[in-house]
């Protein structure tokens, strides 16, 4: 009882907040590393210059939108450099940032193993995230290899440019159909399982109907 | 020295003091079982009583009117299914799009058991129109629930209208045969901050929830007009008119009724204070940043709520940056839902979807204090204009007008 004040005259008395709170935070260690001190970060598009790659991907309504840009070593095909913009939350801006190191770190990354960098590849150097989280981190690599892209189109490489032989169902969030295919093998059973690994028709909810009618194809394709 | 500066009270409230003091005797000195017989459960029996006499007192009604039940999610749930299992037939209820997701699921559940469900839509401020529950109504019509105000947002809803309209327009039924039309509207929001006079609102039922009003967590209150008859959720051993079965949460329910009456004496000086910095940090934010949207209504407002988008920028993000300088807050973000849709309150104001990822909400509580908000203040510009500089995006605000213009307001019949 001794420690419960009787009275509470003044109003400020009255809220008490936990003494732990400081210590607590949503995401792992990396995670918060990263996104308090991003890295390769563009803090002003129009300091740009002399880039060899743009890509972008998503958009506001979606809720993560990201920009890349690429400095690429011609003579060893190597990635030199990745800097970005994100709109999005923490895990989005942490996964950029650490995309942007896993393609730059130790002399670079050979595009060829860039292109196969995975969202979940980044997760897990990101220390994971929480389930829930986890469809943040999928455009990161979308970014990737769309200024990947411009790079093979803007120095000639039309062999290496890959008119990534699917059909676009979400172009807002580049989306394809051969995603919607991955996430159903990868165990994806109701829209919104397929929305959390792809964000398809997330703020672009026309594009819905014909993603359920792709999720009904493939699941009988595989499953059926 | 670590700030702490908790501005989520629409969230949850500290539960004050003097109604830890008001419980504290009801755990281990007196924790006899009210049903019982012997001197120490009468205390407990006594303690229940008290504190129906109490929250009456406040909403104006009769003591066996108030239903205890395991807080406001529980009291909606009861209100809702109950008014429509009790129905005879297939019947129809309205609500509204901004409704708290209690409600909203409720509904749809008695939606997908076969009945008819109409859902009003609210304008740019959140308001819903007396004549859209005047369209919506049927024959078939059993119950209107509508919030008092909006969690989200804090517009204050014309429940006294809608309530007056249904009582007169129930006369009207009688005559004809048809069915009554109850109305049901939450006020887990409201309580503490509105006028919650049952009489005076026109309502059959009415709810709150002990943990908003500075109360226990884990109670809450349904007012049940007497003469309505509701099927119970949880059956037993018949407590509370056999409408919520259990044993009593007896220092919940004491705590329930020191917390409302508290609030209600302090209400009238508390909303003035609160009115005051409201309006305040408001016109600080929206003039000291660019690209902010007032989220609801300036006026017909909750007196602690602030909600406020900031374009090209993504509201979790926010949050962590303040959560960082130890401010406490809130957003419509997707990123915090479990969904991945951002806030249904925001986007039926007929934002688009980048405005409801950019929310932010800060509510104020007994203990914010203009310093705390000054605080908030110093730091918040900076984390927007960090934020902002590291966004691609650039969201033209003349396409969210745009939005807000052209959005389809229309009764979802489901």
């Amino acid at each position: 009882m001794s420690k419960i004040k009787k009275s509470a005259s003044l109003a400020a008395d009255i809220d008490i907040v936990p003494k732990d709170s400081a210590e607590a935070w949503a995401y792992s260690k990396i995670v918060k590393d990263h996104f308090f001190k991003p890295r390769n970060l563009v803090l002003d598009a129009n300091d740009i210059k002399g880039y060899d790659g743009l890509g972008m991907v998503g958009s506001p309504a979606c809720g993560d939108m990201m920009k890349v840009w690429l400095w690429i070593d011609k003579d060893t095909d190597k990635i030199k450099k990745m800097k970005w913009q994100t709109f999005g939350c923490g895990s989005a801006i942490s996964a950029t940032s650490m995309l942007s190191l896993m393609v730059s770190e130790k002399g670079g990354m050979k595009i060829d193993k860039a292109l196969k960098i995975r969202a979940q590849d980044i997760t897990k150097r990101l220390g994971g995230l929480p389930t829930r989280k986890i469809h943040c981190s999928v455009l990161g690599d979308k970014a990737l290899r769309s200024a990947i892209n411009d790079f093979f189109q803007k120095t000639k490489q039309l062999d290496r440019v890959f008119e990534e032989n699917r059909r676009m169902i979400d172009k807002k969030a580049k989306v394809t159909d051969h995603d919607i295919e991955e996430a159903i093998l990868e165990g994806a059973q109701t829209l919104e399982d397929v929305q959390k690994k792809t964000k398809v028709g997330i703020g672009n909810p026309s594009v819905i109907p014909e993603v359920e009618q792709l999720i009904r194809f493939y699941t009988e394709k595989y499953f059926g | 020295m670590n700030k702490n500066i908790y501005l989520d009270h629409a969230s949850t409230t500290p539960t004050d003091p003097r109604v830890v003091v008001a419980m504290e005797p009801y755990w281990s000195q007196n924790y006899g079982n009210p049903s019982s017989l012997y001197r120490l459960s009468l205390i407990s029996k006594q303690a229940i009583l008290d504190s129906r006499e109490k929250i009456a007192k406040v909403l104006n009604c009769q003591p066996d009117e108030i239903i205890f039940t395991g807080g406001g999610t529980e009291s909606i749930n009861l209100a809702i299914k109950g008014i429509v299992m009790a129905a005879k037939k297939p019947a129809h209820m309205i609500t509204s799009q901004i409704e708290h997701h209690a409600v909203l699921n409720s509904c749809q559940r008695m939606n997908s058991q076969g009945h008819k469900l109409s859902i009003l839509p609210v304008d740019r401020y959140g308001l819903v129109a007396l004549d859209d529950v005047k369209a919506a109504i049927k024959d078939e019509t059993i119950l209107v629930t509508i919030m008092m105000a909006n969690n989200e947002i804090g517009t204050i809803e014309p429940i006294q209208e809608i309530g007056a309209y249904l009582e007169k327009l129930n006369k009207d039924r009688a005559k004809k045969g048809l069915e009554k039309i109850y109305f049901h509207t939450d006020a887990c929001q409201a309580a503490g901050a509105l006028d919650i006079d049952v009489k005076k609102l026109h309502v059959d039922m009415l709810t709150i929830n002990g943990s908003k009003i500075y109360g226990p967590k884990g109670v809450g209150v349904l007012y049940l007009k007497n003469g309505t008859r509701i099927i119970p959720l949880i059956d037993g051993g018949g407590q509370e008119k056999k409408l919520r079965s259990g044993t009593e949460n007896v220092p919940g329910i004491v705590g329930m009724a020191q917390a409302l009456t508290i609030a209600y004496q302090e209400k009238a000086k508390e909303n003035k204070r609160q009115v005051e910095l409201r309006d305040w940090f408001i016109k600080e934010l929206t003039t000291k940043i660019s690209k902010s949207i007032l989220n609801g209504h300036a006026e017909k407002r909750l007196p602690n709520n602030i909600n406020i988008s900031f374009l090209d920028i993504e509201g979790e993000a926010v949050l962590l940056h303040l959560d960082e300088v130890g401010i406490m807050a809130s957003t419509g973000s997707a990123c915090t839902s479990s969904s991945l849709e951002p806030s249904h309150v925001i986007r039926a104001l007929g934002a688009p979807y980048e405005v409801a990822h950019g929310s932010i909400r800060f509510t104020l509580g007994k203990s914010t204090t203009k310093k705390d908000l000054e605080y908030v203040l110093e730091k918040f510009p900076a984390i927007v204009e960090k934020l902002r500089h590291a966004s691609p995006a650039n969201v033209d605000m003349k396409e969210v007008e745009k939005s807000f213009v052209e959005a389809e307001r229309k009764i979802l019949e489901l």
